[in-house]
Formats: structure tokens, C-alpha cells, sequence
């Protein structure tokens, strides 16, 4: 009887979860208006800026006001001497990315997975992690000269470790529990990484590679330091030397720019693989 | 036939997790291994299982000795252990690897059908109840029709009256293959619904105090007299094997004796 009464109410109760379930999970979230907010802050500090300047209460000479930060990026970009520059850049930082990232990821797999592995690396990773990456630089440049290896490499190095340790550090923290699914149903090893552990290692690889990312954008400044005749640090150097420090910001905001687009790119693209992620990302 | 023999677990600090265990579950029986914690309830499926080994003793299926995880136990455990990057057909499916795509479909579908979750089929676990889960759970262990199945406290962490419904559907799931059921439980009323057969461990080292078979015919009237003094039996049996560690288990004839007695 009693069992009888509950399994009717049970019923009604989970038409009422259907009715009220959240969207499918094909379901596309609409734009959010708000996230325009972020632009408030930046264009009032401008526009203040420039009616300083404007207003003869700051003189502008080294701190240029927007407008004519603007008009320098305008001027670079219509001679096409903007883009030369970018795309040096970017390309320094792609290659690096790639280096550093598919040598983080093999090494972070491989000390993540394997307990004798990682007592044998990590040791020397971690000390060479200690190591500060521009102090490799001199060294670069003997070895590969002063072209665009030693830059690549530089980066490299730079997006080597923090990749190579979100990697090992979300091996070594995947769920034990869900690993014991997987030993239930008997996978080999091949197949527990694939089904398991390369599944449950994603949002935190997203981490790392962004991370990664983050810091070839560091990186590439310095290497352009050390001697370049393109890209944005060159840019930024040139600007020192030249007195123009409207083209120093120039080259800062396209700086921003790039590496802002850079991150929603990687974020767009590795999107469709976290997507199950029961967390506050969603709404951040 | 699942016959465990002189079954000991020790782990390496030393800890006597289980001593001597021997317990025979008949074909299609469905077995409560209850207790109070610490005794061993969870140790003992997990070696089933395959999860962990045994310190010494033998775990036989029809005969053929138990080293690891093997293909006719299905085990669900006391949370649900949904994949999260998996949808609740594909979580269903995840054991079925060695069947055709069509058959695949069939036994998810059937599954879920029986679960009542046919339109949650393309949806992730997070957006599931924990009931709902639990559900999914169970249904992913009977799919690859094993011969054995072990619950591991599934339903703990559930209200009475979701409970209630799961009990409902894990019988309707038992109907179609009636596999060996071994569960763990800590609720003596999920025992006296779901068993044939309640089987009291008692804690350090983790062994076995007494059995107690349940013929009640089912469906069981979780009102009626006979179900009432199923669960006193078990909970004195439960009292005994808390308090007095010394005293001798009352023998089984003649509590049946005193429960006829009225």
C-alpha cells in the first residue's frame, strides 16, 4: 500500500522535475548584455585622461592622451607596418606555444601517470623550473644565434612549465572513485587513460594551457628585447629609443588586444570539451 | 553459486579488516550483509568486486576462482560514480563494449525505460537528482547482465521516501535476470525488503555473527505482522552482535521457535 502511494507520488514529483529541468544540454546560453560593464571602467579613465590634457591640466608629452594613442595605432596599421609587427609576433608565439605546450603536455602526462617516471623527472624539472627563463638568454643566443630560434626557444621554455605542471597535477588528482568504474568494467590501460583519465584531466589542461599561453605573451617581450628588427617588443623598444612613447602604448594596447583574443580563442575552441563542468565557470 | 571461503583481509598496518569469512550465496538469491560500521561490510564487497585482494582465502563463481574484477559482477556503489563528461545513455553504456550498436541502444533504452528516466537519456548527471543518479548508477551495473551484483550501501545517502521508489525499481530491474544480489546495508527495513537472507557481521576483526533467512513472500507489505517481526529479529540479532562480543549467537531454531510463539 504504502509502496503503492509513494510510487504514484514519485511519479507526479518527476513530472514536476520535468516540467520545470534545466535546458537541454545542446542548449546555447543567450548574450548577456552585462558583460559590456567591463568596458565602463577603461573608457571613463580615457576620457577623463583625455580632458586633461584637453583642459591644459596635464601637459600629455609623456603620457599621451588616448586620441592620439589612437591615431598612432591608426597611422601604424595604415601603412601596414602594424601588422608586419603582429604578425611577427604571433608567430614567435605560436611556435613556442606549440613547442613548450606539446613538450609540457608528453612530460606532464608522463610524470602524472607513472610513479617511477616522476621520480626520475620531476626533481630536475622543478629545479629548472627555479631557474629564471631570461637567464637562459645569453645561452640561447650562443647556441641558436640571434635569430628566431633562441626567441622560439625562450618561449618555449616559458610555456613549458606551467603546462607540464597543470598536466601532472591533474593526472595525480583525478577521482579515485571514478579510476574504480573503470577497473570494474576491466579497461586495459590504454583504455582507462582514454575513457577516464583524459576526460576527467580536460578542464584542468584548459588551465594550464591558458596559463601557458598567458606567459608566452610574456615571453615573446623579452625575447623581441634581446635584439629584434619586428614584432611589438621591437615596437616597444623603438619607442624608448625614438622618445614616442605614444607608440610605446600603441604597442601595449595592441599587446592587450592580441592577448585577449588569444585567451577567448583557446577558450572558444577547448569549450566543447568541458562543457559538463558542473561549476560557477558558467556564469563568471 | 558465489562461494567465499576462509576469507581474511588484513591491511598493511595491520588492521584486521575481515577474519574467516565464509558465506555461500545461492543463484538469484539476494543477500543483506548488515552491520554496525567498521565491521567489514564494504571490505568484504570490495574483494568480491575485485577492487582489492584478499589476504588469504578464495572467492568462487560457479566454481571458477575470483582474482580481480571480473565480467559477470557488477558492483554500484554507495555514491552514484557517474562519469560527469558523459550522458546519462552513454553512463548507461559504459560497460557495454563488446555489443553491436543496435543491441547497445536496445539494452540503454530498456534500461532506462525501466528507471523511469526515458527522457533524461541526453541529458548530463549534474543536471539529475541524487535519486535520480543512484538510479542511473544501478542501471549502468545491470545492463551487462552480471551474474553477480553488489550494492554498496546505494541508497545511504537517499531520504525514506526516494528510498522507497528506488527499492521499487531495483526489484523490477532484479525481476528480468534475477542475478545474485549481494547488498550492503546499514538499514535493517531495506533488508527485510529487498533479502532472502540477512546475514550479521560483527566488527574487529570483521566476521560473521549469524544469518537470518526472510521468507516473506513477495511483494512485501512493509505493514504487515510477519515484516514487523523480520526487522525485530534482525535488529535483536544486530543488538547482540554490538553488546555482548562473548555471547554465543541465540541459535536460529528457536528464535524462529519464539517468533511462532504468538
Amino acid at each position: 500500500m504504502s509502496g503503492q502511494a509513494s510510487s504514484q507520488a514519485w511519479s507526479s514529483q518527476k513530472g514536476a522535475a520535468a516540467l520545470a529541468a534545466p535546458p537541454l544540454a545542446e542548449k546555447r546560453r543567450a548574450f548577456d548584455g552585462r558583460v559590456l560593464l567591463g568596458f565602463l571602467l577603461p573608457i571613463v579613465i580615457a576620457l577623463l585622461w583625455e580632458a586633461a590634457v584637453v583642459f591644459g591640466l596635464a601637459e600629455g608629452r609623456l603620457v599621451p592622451p588616448p586620441s592620439r594613442i589612437l591615431g598612432t595605432l591608426w597611422a601604424l596599421a595604415e601603412t601596414g607596418e602594424l601588422w608586419t609587427h603582429v604578425w611577427a609576433t604571433l608567430w614567435r608565439i605560436l611556435v613556442g606555444f606549440v613547442l613548450g605546450a606539446v613538450a609540457g603536455i608528453v612530460f606532464g602526462a608522463l610524470s602524472g601517470s607513472s610513479q617511477t617516471v616522476r621520480r626520475i623527472l620531476d626533481p630536475t624539472l622543478q629545479a629548472l623550473r627555479a631557474i629564471p627563463s631570461i637567464a637562459w638568454v645569453p645561452l640561447f643566443i650562443l647556441w641558436l644565434g640571434i635569430f628566431e630560434e633562441s626567441k622560439v626557444a625562450l618561449i618555449a621554455v616559458g610555456v613549458f612549465f606551467p603546462i607540464y605542471l597543470g598536466i601532472a597535477g591533474a593526472i595525480l588528482s583525478v577521482d579515485r572513485k571514478l579510476v574504480e568504474v573503470g577497473q570494474v568494467f576491466r579497461l586495459s590501460r590504454f583504455q582507462l587513460a582514454k575513457r577516464i583519465l583524459l576526460p576527467a584531466v580536460l578542464p584542468e589542461a584548459v588551465i594550464a594551457l591558458r596559463s601557458g599561453l598567458g606567459l608566452g605573451f610574456m615571453f615573446v617581450v623579452a625575447a623581441e628585447f634581446m635584439g629584434a628588427s619586428e614584432g611589438l617588443g621591437y615596437l616597444l623598444v623603438d619607442g624608448q629609443q625614438m622618445g614616442k612613447p605614444d607608440q610605446i602604448l600603441a604597442a601595449i594596447i595592441a599587446f592587450a588586444l592580441l592577448g585577449k583574443i588569444a585567451d577567448s580563442l583557446l577558450v572558444l575552441l577547448t569549450k566543447p570539451l568541458v562543457r559538463w563542468q558542473d561549476t560557477v565557470r558558467e556564469s563568471l | 553459486m558465489l562461494e567465499l571461503e576462509h576469507l581474511s583481509k588484513i591491511y598493511a598496518d595491520g588492521t584486521r579488516a575481515l577474519s574467516d569469512i565464509n558465506l555461500s550465496v545461492r543463484e538469484a538469491e539476494i543477500v543483506a550483509l548488515i552491520g554496525g560500521s567498521g565491521c567489514g561490510k564494504t571490505t568484504l564487497l570490495r574483494l568480491i568486486a575485485g577492487l582489492d585482494r584478499a589476504s588469504a582465502g578464495a572467492i568462487r563463481l560457479d566454481g571458477e576462482r575470483l582474482t580481480g574484477p571480473h565480467p559477470a559482477v557488477g558492483i554500484v556503489f554507495q555514491e552514484p560514480r557517474l562519469l560527469p563528461w558523459l550522458s546519462v545513455f552513454d553512463n548507461i553504456a559504459f560497460g557495454l563494449d563488446g555489443v553491436s550498436a543496435a543491441e547497445r541502444k536496445g539494452r540503454v533504452e530498456h534500461a532506462l525505460e525501466k528507471i523511469g528516466l526515458a527522457e533524461h537519456a541526453r541529458r548530463w548527471p549534474r543536471d539529475l537528482s541524487g535519486g535520480q543518479q543512484q538510479r542511473v548508477a544501478i542501471a549502468r551495473a545491470f545492463v551487462t547482465n552480471p551474474k553477480v551484483l553488489l550494492l554498496d550501501e546505494p541508497f545511504s545517502a537517499i531520504d525514506a521516501f526516494t528510498r522507497a521508489s528506488l527499492h521499487e525499481h531495483l526489484l523490477g530491474l532484479w525481476e528480468e535476470t534475477r542475478p545474485t544480489v549481494v547488498l550492503v546495508t546499514h538499514d535493517v527495513q531495506e533488508a527485510v525488503t529487498l533479502a532472502d537472507r540477512a546475514v550479521v557481521m560483527q566488527p574487529k576483526p570483521g566476521r560473521i555473527f549469524d544469518e537470518l533467512p526472510l521468507t516473506l513472500s513477495r511483494p512485501r507489505d512493509k505493514t504487515g505482522l510477519p515484516f514487523e517481526t523480520s526487522v525485530r529479529r534482525v535488529l535483536t540479532a544486530l543488538d547482540h552482535s554490538l553488546n555482548t562480543t562473548q555471547q554465543k549467537p541465540q541459535r536460529e531454531r528457536d528464535r524462529q521457535a519464539a517468533a511462532l510463539w504468538w
